[in-house]
């Protein structure tokens, strides 16, 4: 037993710091930081940083020109990137699509979607969900149908984050009615400048359109774009949730929010003491920041368990339901922290080169900006429901 | 970082789980509960002569253990099996305090404690204390013949088989000053100490003891008068990093029973775990027990940091063990509706054991607020 980082890990952060402090724009973390909204442009930058320095992706072998890193580095990268506010990296390409094509793909589909996925040549996004398909997902309705040397691919995917940054689609369709539901998935990837591809914003309670609904009309897809063989996409897909979740505590996150949470706290005031020396407020804050303190260890137990060569199973559920209601609950306190300047929405003022006038202090507007966006933390990826029913059968075996 | 056990520990567990799986029997439990004793002689023979007492003391001090994760690894054991031995307060409580401020005279007990000869218990609170460490309402006045002592110290666990006591009285200051506190070890038949026992909710029994012009030595001061609480919350937070580990254990065990019942019940033609609110309630019992296991890791590891981390660990762990084990403790008896009330089934013992954590060392309310004004301190980043 030893909480203390090895001195080669501690070495590590530090390299990672450096980099991180030497090649981030300020510009650009204070934006984050600020949170005002990010375009295309912000998120290309923050690739190019990472991919000139080698570390665009951190879960692939480097082989493939990844970065080789074991589960504690990944970790420790990511608790520096929250740090330093560094724009999220998009995961749909390198920690989704990227394991799928080095597990499953032709030599052909590596050879030339890798690369481009680390140069950011290609931006993918994840057409998995459906109007009908949620936590459900094995009753995707998106169907292709073979036509000589082609799919033709007709359907609606929902949900779609940042599809409107995207040129290519990986999609979950129905390639056969035959059997069990999930015995007719084909795994297909999809060029978004064929004709027939439609992407509509779906503005959310935040006001923002962070997700899309994209629409396939007669749609035809290369048969050399079906992934692995066709009706065993499910297994594919099974595959990627499971690395979807890594970092699916997100430590980080929570542990910048907290630091954020505080800095407000004791900015505001209440009775004409500071909000964070008001007692009933302190013991909220007590509380979650206890709940952090636990999880960083559960999550570096976990974390240690996949370094020394178990694979991430129903553990990475424990942490996803523990992560996500623990960031929920910074989300509500610095809401509740901004006190009435969480009302004004102001859209204008969440564009960096905005000259609307200031409304309160710059940290509220986001406050509750994040509040109403976070929300997404317990349903994506595998609702929380979804998780608990993972647990209950996966480890508790009921 | 590694979360590992080191082999001896390892060896220690292994050979202690099946010690206490084969030892401690329903029939064992029962008779404890019944003795006067309030614990069972045989079962702390057993302990005593696997070198489980020996594990709660450092080599200096003549044992081969004595660190947060050894106290951690017995306790999580003992608690496994809902055993209530005076393990807590000889080993780690009046044991400790004597091995850091006795005199060699008094170090010498340590030998017997750790051979499982003698047994000494640790009188510290008060009907007024509650869980303040610092509030002390005993006096202890230096005259010729010594000091003389009294006071009314309030459950006073495991003292009907304590052969010494540990027992705190105020040599100076106000009521609630940290200075000002000595220690005193004294013999548990001495004249002007009484006992007044009873059996407790969690298994065991304890004692009022009233403290009427008892007149110890002088030489029976543990340390310098008037300087004991630096050393009195060290071993506190020894003491409560053991019992969440033992809550945990508690956690543990009732987790195995509720699973168990859940997969062999039969309601509408079907286990009951086949139920959907169960599953997610069941999931969120396994989930808590990981958070507490993370906490009592976090303490065990800590115990040694500068008294400032170490009170925030302290407050920290104790908080969570507190909400998990009411989490569990509820939910497990919910889950198995009835049955689940009932004193027979084995269940009841550890869940009023698991309950009574929280009255031990400072429930969650103490907890949070003391943890809080450890934030207070720590500096709002830029």
């Amino acid at each position: 037993m030893d909480l203390n980082y090895t001195d080669e890990q501690n070495a590590f952060r530090a390299e990672v710091r450096g980099y991180l402090e030497e090649a981030l724009p300020k510009r650009l973390s204070q934006k984050v930081a600020g949170g005002k909204r990010l375009n295309k442009a912000d998120y290309d930058l923050w690739h190019d940083i990472l991919y000139t320095r080698g570390w665009r992706a951190p879960n692939w072998p480097k082989e493939y020109g990844g970065t080789g890193w074991d589960a504690v580095q990944r970790h420790i990268f990511d608790e520096e990137t929250a740090r330093i506010h560094a724009p999220r990296a998009v995961p749909f390409g390198i920690n989704m699509l990227g394991p799928v094509l080095q597990e499953f793909g032709t030599q052909a589909q590596k050879d030339y979607y890798l690369p481009r996925m680390l140069k950011g040549e290609d931006w993918w996004c994840q057409g998995y969900s459906e109007p009908g398909a949620g936590s459900d997902l094995a009753s995707v309705r998106t169907t292709a149908v073979r036509d000589g040397d082609h799919y033709v691919v007709n359907g609606q995917k929902t949900w779609t984050t940042l599809g409107q940054h995207a040129d290519k689609i990986f999609c979950l369709v129905r390639t056969s009615k035959e059997g069990k539901p999930q015995e007719g998935i084909s795994f297909l990837l999809v060029d978004m400048e064929t004709p027939g591809v439609e992407v509509r914003p779906i503005v959310l309670l935040d006001g923002e359109a962070e997700v899309n609904e994209v629409w396939f009309s007669d749609v035809k897809v290369p048969v050399e774009n079906l992934v692995g063989e066709e009706n065993k996409g499910w297994t594919y897909a099974k595959y990627l949730l499971t690395h979807e979740r890594t970092n699916v505590a997100g430590v980080g996150f929570a542990t910048e929010g907290y630091n954020s949470l505080k800095r407000i706290a004791s900015r505001e005031y209440s009775g004409g003491r500071p909000l964070i020396e008001n007692p009933y407020f302190a013991a909220k804050m007590a509380r979650v920041e206890i709940d952090l303190m636990t999880l960083q260890t559960t999550n570096l137990r976990m974390i240690a368990k996949t370094a020394s060569g178990q694979a991430p199973g129903a553990e990475s559920s424990m942490l996803k339901i523990l992560g996500s209601v623990i960031r929920q609950e910074i989300n509500v306190l610095t809401r509740e922290a901004a006190g009435p300047y969480a009302l004004p929405f102001v859209s204008e003022l969440l564009d960096e080169d905005s000259n609307a006038e200031p409304v309160g202090p710059d940290y509220a507007m986001p406050a509750t900006q994040s509040y109403f966006n976070n929300r997404k933390l317990s349903i994506y990826g595998g609702s929380n429901e979804v998780q608990r029913g993972i647990i209950s059968k996966a480890i508790l075996e009921l | 970082m590694n979360f590992e056990l080191t082999e001896e520990r390892q060896m220690l567990q292994d050979g202690l789980r099946r010690f206490l799986r084969e030892t401690v029997t329903s029939d064992l439990l029962s008779e404890a509960t019944e003795s006067s004793e309030g614990h069972s002689q045989t079962l702390w023979n057993g302990l005593a002569e696997m070198g489980v007492i020996g594990a709660l003391f450092s080599e200096r001090d003549g044992g081969f253990g004595g660190a947060g994760f050894d106290l951690a690894l017995v306790f999580e054991e003992m608690g496994r099996v809902g055993a209530f031995e005076p393990l807590l307060e000889t080993g780690v409580l009046a044991g400790r305090l004597i091995a850091e401020l006795g005199s060699d005279e008094q170090k010498a007990l340590i030998e017997d404690v750790i051979a499982g000869s003698i047994k000494i218990g640790f009188a510290h609170g008060e009907p007024r204390s509650r869980y303040d460490l610092e509030r002390v309402e005993a006096t202890a006045e230096a005259g010729p013949q010594g000091y003389v002592l009294n006071g009314h110290k309030a459950v006073v666990r495991a003292a009907p088989s304590a052969d010494y006591f540990v027992i705190s009285a105020r040599t100076a200051g106000n009521v609630a000053d940290e200075d000002g506190i000595s220690l005193f070890l004294v013999p548990a038949g001495a004249e002007g100490l009484t006992l007044r026992s009873y059996p407790l909710n969690c298994g065991g029994r304890a004692s009022e003891m009233l403290l009427e012009n008892l007149t110890v030595a002088h030489d029976s001061v543990l340390g310098e008068p008037g300087a004991a609480f630096t050393a009195l919350e060290r071993a506190v937070a020894y003491a409560t990093a053991a019992i969440s580990a033992e809550a945990l254990g508690l956690m543990e065990t009732i987790r195995e029973l509720t699973t168990d019942y859940l997969k062999t019940r039969q309601q509408f033609g079907r286990p009951i775990g086949k139920f959907q609110a169960l599953q997610h309630r069941m999931a969120d019992v396994l989930i808590i027990i990981e958070q507490a296991r993370s906490a009592v890791i976090n303490l065990a590891g800590h115990l040694e940091s500068p008294p400032a981390l170490r009170a925030r660990h302290v407050s920290a762990t104790k908080y969570m063990i507190g909400c998990a084990a009411r989490q569990v403790v509820e939910e497990s008896i919910q889950m198995h509706g009835g049955i689940g009330m009932t004193q027979e089934y084995a269940l009841a013992h550890l869940a009023k054991r698991l309950t009574m954590v929280d009255h031990k060392f400072g429930d969650t309310d103490y907890h949070l607020e003391r943890f809080c004004k450890t934030q207070l301190v720590s500096a709002v980043p830029a």
